[in-house]
């Protein structure tokens, strides 16, 4: 099978990989490149449990082919804090009891990152907006769109 | 309010229960650390892929998988010949031994297919793509048989055998409480109608998945999503294994809501990994979790009800039939829920239930959060509208006028022994709706509507239900827990954490819980039947008790006071009505070890254990306790268009003691936008046992668009059984939200609806 070598960034570090030219961004992620954060829970763009920020847009990358990222930046929740410096957004989740079983979790974050990144005063309206595409089973979204709101003052598009 | 608390209730919490905190497992699933079934990679493991049956009913004439066997990088192919005990009887972790309820439970279809989606073969290969080839290359000749898809039909003399059994009835329970005809002829005002609910697709957002190697010792090792880590000794029955020869360790799961109670992935990925001696990984797509795995239970439902004049219940008359599936799975039980719960949160002296679970060519239905409940909840609450109107009475003043208090009997005849706080729930959550919302176009009209239910919490008390835990404190004074609960997502790890923290007066942060080892903690029993945090609670706060009485002991004699005096908190021993006299619970800690008083304790809990209830006439003890709540709702019915738009949503609940209140919420906020989403969306469509919606564009739950934010009013009588006075919520909290929300439409258009979803009719 004719693969084809791949490189971007991922979470800050240059990563190179050799792709087939149907490998989506997902497969490479959790399989090659060994980002298990990013989730699959359908792989046909309906959940959103796998968007990853693509040169700062989240995207569900199910729906993206791994070759589409070359060149580019790949951001997953992990690229977006860590235990030592959480960004707001992981830390207004955990107060605010935004995650129960926590597999819609990552995807939900990136998703809300890319809506602050855009639109850093969203009313919760247009929270849900952003985020409708991101489906989550356990929690209601109630306290994800409070989650959400909450850490919105505390973000800067740096973060 | 109640008289008194539950005994068991003897340490008020101070620091840690009863407070806010966030849970154990957030941090790490926020961050992206938290690994779940499908995250785990071996060295050399193999894909493992099962080919599954595209017919609902059909003969197996051959199987030929030569074609598959030749791929190159196949490892294994297996057919249901090649599996030891390919027949076992499933117990759902069931330790004492009951008649009639143990489900058939096949790996593999044998000689015919029953339902669309049945596991026909497995593959295990180098890659996913070869073992999605290889089960492509094996042939199965089919002979399609006509099926039964209908229950009643399924229940004619002559009509297709889904089994190998004589009949498709599975089974059929009475309850006979005084006398009915009495009862209708004392009924001033007599409401009868049909009620028919769908199957609902739990849609947890991790489709299953797991992990199998056989370790040094000779062990079959599962890492799967579960909540039944104890499935291990039926995975061993199908292998001929003693039941010390399989380990199930669960992984943190992507949500469960019953769909993970039956075996899954398990037994696969043991029988893959036994024949092939490698690591094997299986994880199902969206379209096979959906098509393959058991669904909330359809019912028809036939309900008479009669009342006075002054709006007393006289009788209630039910006939229920549910579409068991294809297998039986755990359609007796989850139908016994429906027969004893038929009657609702309401006194009523003559009651007559006949429930029958029947076999078709569906896909096989099972657990689903509320076990049977909310489907007669939707029934015995859309009655109590119709008749509250027919009495010209509000549903709320009917409803006070009936519900059942403490000391009163079910319709089953068990006295209730603990708080019930019906009336209470029902006007708190009709007042947290606030103002009636107004309309603003004539065609739309508002309606609101209320939807009670009492629920059980524990399991059935025939059963004999146990749990164990482990708490110990380790030299540097933190504490570790150890306790076999799978953990769904709803907190079970962390209120055990929370419980033991408090007891032992320590930090969470200072609170390490392991958890769903069958090898390494001891067994919890189901994550199911909400009752983790009544059964695991306890026997964590028991084991806890025992090293917090050592620790007051030796603190007692470094200080020279009397254990019962001293006071443990924030990590330090103290002297109650004298804290400048303390000691470091480090310090205490130490002394114990270098004396040889034991730091740790295992508890076992041991639910109330009654004798199995005698189903032809249904009376006696079933369920340890209840939880009682309402729903209330407020919708918007476009009558030009049929559009039902959800308003505003509140649930109240007496939860006994919240031990921690922002989870309880969190119940019951999922719950209810559940319920919302059975009331209003979900709907799995079969046409002739084929499902026509195995993937979310066809299957719609609710997103953060359609859900609207629950206001939840939590109730602490303190008068549940769990630990400092705990009720479940978990399964309670989706129970009533569906009638809420179909009395609320009916209030708003003036007529009743007898189906769910919702819009099925009114589109």
């Amino acid at each position: 099978m004719t693969t084809y070598p791949v490189r971007f960034l991922l979470n800050g570090t240059p990563v190179e990989v050799d792709v087939a030219a149907q490998d989506t961004l997902l497969e490479t992620l959790r399989n090659k490149l060994w980002a298990t954060e990013v989730k699959n829970g359908c792989g046909k763009g309906d959940c959103g449990c796998c968007a990853v920020l693509l040169d700062g847009r989240a995207v569900n990358s199910c729906l993206t082919l791994a070759v589409q990222a070359n060149g580019k930046e790949v951001v997953t929740v992990k690229g977006l804090g860590n235990e030592d410096d959480p960004h707001p957004l992981q830390e207004s989740f955990i107060r605010k009891g935004a995650i129960q079983c926590g597999f819609c979790t990552a995807g939900m974050i990136v998703s809300a990152k890319s809506l602050l990144d855009e639109n850093p005063r969203p009313s919760p309206d247009e929270i849900r907006e952003a985020v409708s595409g991101n489906l989550c089973r356990c929690t209601g979204y109630k306290k994800i769109i409070e989650a959400i709101s909450d850490a919105a003052p505390k973000c800067s598009p740096s973060d | 309010m109640p008289e008194k608390q539950h005994p068991a209730n003897d340490h008020p919490p101070v620091d840690v229960v009863g407070r806010s905190l966030p849970r154990c497992d957030a941090a790490d699933k926020a961050l992206g650390n938290t690994k779940y079934a499908e995250d785990y990679f071996l060295p050399g493991m193999l894909y493992g892929k099962v080919l599954r049956s595209e017919h609902a009913a059909a003969k197996i004439l051959s199987i030929d998988t030569r074609n598959a066997e030749k791929l190159s990088g196949v490892r294994a192919v297996m057919t249901a010949k090649d599996v030891p005990h390919n027949e076992t009887i499933t117990r759902f972790g069931q330790t004492h031994t009951v008649g009639g309820f143990e489900g058939l439970y096949r790996i593999l279809a044998d000689k015919k297919v029953r339902f669309m989606g049945e596991g026909v073969a497995l593959v295990a290969a180098d890659t996913p793509a070869i073992a999605e080839e290889a089960a492509r290359l094996i042939r199965v000749d089919y002979q399609p048989l006509p099926g039964v898809f209908d229950p009643f039909e399924a229940l004619k003399r002559g009509a297709h055998r889904v089994g190998e059994e004589s009949s498709n009835l599975v089974c059929y329970y009475k309850v006979r409480q005084g006398d009915i005809t009495e009862g209708f002829a004392a009924s001033d005002v007599i409401v009868k109608n049909t009620y028919r609910v769908p199957f609902q697709e739990h849609a947890y957002i991790e489709p299953e998945a797991g992990l199998a190697w056989i370790d040094d010792d000779g062990v079959i090792n599962i890492q799967v999503c579960t909540q039944v880590i104890e499935h291990y000794r039926e995975i061993a029955d199908v292998l001929g294994l003693s039941y010390n020869k399989v380990r199930v360790k669960g992984t943190w799961i992507g949500g469960g809501f019953g769909g993970k109670e039956d075996i899954t992935v398990e037994t696969y990925l043991a029988l893959l990994t036994w024949k092939t001696k490698r690591p094997v990984k299986m994880a199902y797509s969206r379209e096979e979790s959906i098509i393959c795995h058991g669904k909330r239970h359809p019912y028809i439902m036939t309900y008479k009800t009669g009342a006075t004049r002054e709006g007393k219940l006289m009788a209630l008359e039910a006939k229920l039939v549910s579409d068991a599936g294809a297998y039986v799975y755990l359609s007796p039980w989850v139908l016994l829920y429906s027969t004893v719960g038929a009657a609702g949160p309401y006194k009523i002296p003559h009651v007559k239930i006949d429930a029958r679970t029947v076999l078709t060519n569906n896909t096989f239905s099972s657990a689903f959060r509320g076990f049977g409940v909310p489907q007669v909840c939707f029934a015995y609450e859309s009655q109590m509208d119709e008749l509250a109107e027919r009495l010209h009475l509000s549903p709320l003043e009917l409803r006070r006028r009936n519900y059942l208090r403490k000391g009163e009997a079910t319709a089953t005849g068990y006295v209730l022994e603990h708080y019930a706080a019906s009336p209470e729930a029902a006007e708190k959550a009709l007042e947290a709706l606030g103002e009636k919302t107004k309309s603003k176009s004539p065609a739309v009209k508002i309606g609101r509507g209320i939807g009670s239910s009492m629920t059980s919490y524990g399991r059935m008390v025939f059963l004999h239900d146990t749990s164990r835990s482990y708490v110990g404190m380790e030299l540097d004074g933190s504490v570790t827990v150890r306790c076999g609960v799978q953990d769904l997502g709803g907190g079970q790890a962390s209120s055990l954490a929370q419980i033991a923290a408090e007891i032992l007066g320590v930090s969470m942060a200072d609170t390490r819980v392991f958890i769903a080892d069958t090898a390494l903690t001891p067994i919890a029993g189901t994550t199911t039947a909400t009752r983790q945090l009544y059964m695991s609670g306890n026997a964590t706060s028991m084991a806890a008790k025992e090293v917090r009485k050592n620790l007051l002991d030796k603190a007692g004699e470094i200080l020279g006071a009397e254990p019962g005096d001293l006071d443990l908190r924030d990590g330090i021993i103290s002297v109650m009505n004298d804290p400048s006299r303390s000691v470091p619970l480090n310090t205490v800690v130490r002394a114990c070890a270098s004396s040889g008083i034991s730091l740790f304790h295992i508890a076992q809990f041991n639910a109330p254990a009654r004798e199995l209830v005698d189903f032809k006439k249904g009376q006696g003890q079933v369920f340890p306790d209840f939880t009682f709540g309402t729903h209330a709702a407020e919708v918007a019915v476009d009558v030009e268009t049929g559009k039902i738009d959800v308003l505003k949503l509140a649930a109240c609940f007496d939860v006994g003691k919240a031990i921690n209140p922002q989870a309880v919420e969190g119940q019951l906020e999922g719950g209810t936008i559940q319920g919302m989403g059975y009331a209003l969306l979900e709907d799995v469509i079969l046409d002739k046992g084929i499902t026509l919606t195995p993937s979310f564009s066809e299957y719609l739950i609710p997103t953060s668009l359609d859900a609207v934010d629950v206001r939840c009013i939590l109730i602490e009588s303190g008068d549940g059984i769990g630990p400092f006075g705990a009720k479940g919520v978990g399964e309670p909290s989706l129970v009533s939200a569906a009638p809420a929300l179909a009395n609320a439409v009916r209030d708003a258009i003036g007529a009743g609806i007898p189906d769910l979803p919702l819009t099925r009719n009114a589109s």
